[in-house]
């Protein structure tokens, strides 16, 4: 056999192989929920879905994101069974029940050694937008602002250009970080550094002894228990939604998610669980 | 006689199998990268993807070229530091180490090689970053990302040199001894020339790995999207692009993400067409 004529059917073999394990039809569950929307709330709820899933056999859950108003939108027109949605509902949402899993709320972080102890909303928009960019004019040491930025999509920093009323491409940043974590180490790397992370995320680490500190806003502490009271103006809820009165499957699965067995897997995401069961 | 012509057969076979795949495997990265990425190609023109005033998705401008910029300064950087560094301690250990101190130096360019990424990219955030920043801050910048690629490149240049170095004939050596060429003139007329082909081969990795990492260079190079200017500007890479917005990128946001990794491709693709076609051209 000539070897290039071998090597065809090789790989006629292989490309059907490949499909035939590509096109494996997932085995259709009974039980099946549907839950869509914020991608903030996604990978919480997804874990929750996970441990529910391994306590109910045969419950089949499927997470998928692309936004809150998408969530709103699958569950008026019945494509989800449960909506996420990572702010609280709108006056002309009334045809929907929300259920508050937890409460996010984020705050400005520098530096332990930075002398500045507050921050007004001026001025935290004059740093950012780069008009203000030595400490010394907001009353600090004779220093140049490292500004720290999240990078484009994520939840925080959109939360926080909307309460500054912001646009990100007004924003000169000089570092870009991702999640909470890189953001704190960097900000304890530098003693001039200005950065805006989880409120939950900040207490993990300052507990564990990192030299970074939280800023109040408008006056109120940033703590999480000020999140969980919902004072602290740069918060927000993280809801469950569904049409009125939620029944079987649907119910089960948020009962359990604002029930205490799943307040280490919020708390895993640096959100502040509020359930009262 | 049956049976040997039946195990080459069977070996054939299984051989060809294991190269259809591999083959297979680049292919359908390559289709889903173009899959991925066409619901934009289809509405954005490309020459958008480098006119635009600037990057900011959300807001409808998509302008890669400061992150393709920023990837080949850290690359070329890299490169630049730990081509010599490399080849340098490759010809240390072959021919002037003394066997005990040889072993040992190897064995450390190999620990080097081990340890991951994001291991070098924490100690870079943590170590590296606020060294930078009292040079200058703000600390995290292009200077910090060439110097963390080129830790974990050189292991790559050192021990492919070194490879190919032990395996010059003994003849040619003994050769040039007999021909009364001195140490470094029997090095850089007979061992390097004789060798360069694997020399070739282990920069063509090592730049391949600067082109692509990801983690490290996105703790330490400040991802700002920008050209830099100097070497303590901060940088983003087409890699960190989109380890940094993937997780939460919706839409077109999403898509162009791909389009950035196609980017990416297309130029480790260039780069060791290049590389390939220069090592081709000198030897004719």
């Amino acid at each position: 056999m000539h070897p290039s004529k071998q090597g065809w059917g090789f790989f006629a073999a292989v490309v059907m192989i490949a499909f035939i394990v590509l096109a494996n039809p997932g085995s259709a569950a009974s039980n099946k929920l549907v839950i869509t929307g914020s991608s903030t709330v996604a990978p919480l709820v997804g874990e929750i879905a996970r441990r529910f899933e391994s306590r109910n056999p045969g419950v089949r859950i499927d997470v998928q994101t692309g936004g809150s108003s998408r969530g709103i939108y699958d569950v008026r027109n019945g494509v989800a069974d449960i909506g996420m949605v990572s702010r609280a509902l709108k006056p002309d949402e009334t045809d929907l029940q929300a259920f508050t899993l937890a409460m996010d709320g984020i705050s400005m972080i520098l530096h332990a050694s930075n002398p500045v102890e507050a921050l007004n909303q001026q001025q935290v928009v004059d740093i950012y937008s780069g008009r203000v960019s030595n400490w010394k004019s907001v009353g600090g040491r004779n220093a140049r602002i490292t500004v720290v930025n999240k990078a484009e999509g994520r939840s925080t920093l959109t939360l926080f250009l909307d309460y500054f009323s912001l646009k990100n491409s007004e924003i000169k940043p000089h570092i870009v970080i991702g999640d909470n974590p890189q953001g704190i180490k960097t900000i304890a790397g530098n003693a001039n550094a200005i950065g805006y992370v989880s409120i939950g995320a900040a207490e993990f680490e300052i507990n564990y002894g990192v030299p970074v500190k939280l800023l109040p806003l408008d006056r109120v502490d940033a703590s999480v228990d000020t999140v969980r009271r919902g004072i602290f103006p740069l918060s927000r809820p993280l809801n469950l939604i569904s049409r009125p009165a939620p029944q079987g499957l649907a119910k089960e699965f948020i009962d359990f998610a604002r029930s205490t067995q799943v307040h280490d897997l919020i708390e895993a995401q640096y959100y502040v669980p509020v359930s009262i069961h | 006689m049956f049976r040997s012509v039946f195990t080459d057969t069977l070996l054939r076979w299984v051989l060809q199998a294991g190269a259809v795949v591999s083959a297979l495997v680049m292919a359908m990265i390559m289709l889903f990268l173009l899959s991925e990425s066409w619901p934009v190609l289809q509405h954005l023109s490309l020459a958008q993807f480098l006119t635009d005033s600037s990057w900011h998705p959300l807001e409808g401008s998509y302008n890669l070229t400061p992150m393709l910029s920023g990837t080949l300064y850290a690359s070329m950087g890299a490169l630049l530091l730990a081509v010599p560094l490399g080849i340098a301690s490759a010809i240390f250990i072959v021919y002037y180490a003394s066997p005990r101190s040889a072993l040992l130096y190897r064995r450390l360019i190999e620990l080097l090689a081990g340890i991951p990424s994001v291991v070098f990219g924490f100690w870079g955030l943590t170590t590296l970053v606020p060294l930078v920043n009292q040079l200058h801050p703000p600390g995290a910048s292009l200077l910090a990302g060439i110097l963390v690629l080129t830790l974990m490149i050189l292991p790559t240049i050192a021990l492919m040199t070194y490879a190919a170095l032990i395996a010059v004939p003994d003849e040619y050596i003994r050769s040039a001894a007999a021909l009364g060429l001195s140490g470094w003139s029997m090095i850089r007329g007979v061992a390097l020339p004789a060798a360069r082909t694997g020399i070739v081969a282990g920069i063509v990795l090592a730049a391949g790995r600067a082109l692509g990492e990801t983690m490290a260079v996105l703790m330490v190079a400040g991802n700002v999207v920008q050209h830099a200017d100097s070497l303590f500007d901060p940088i983003r890479t087409l890699a960190a692009n989109i380890a940094l917005e993937m997780a939460y990128a919706m839409g077109d946001h999403r898509a162009v993400l791909f389009v950035s990794g196609l980017m990416l491709m297309l130029l480790v693709m260039t780069l060791s067409g290049l590389a390939g076609w220069l090592g081709k051209k000198s030897y004719a």
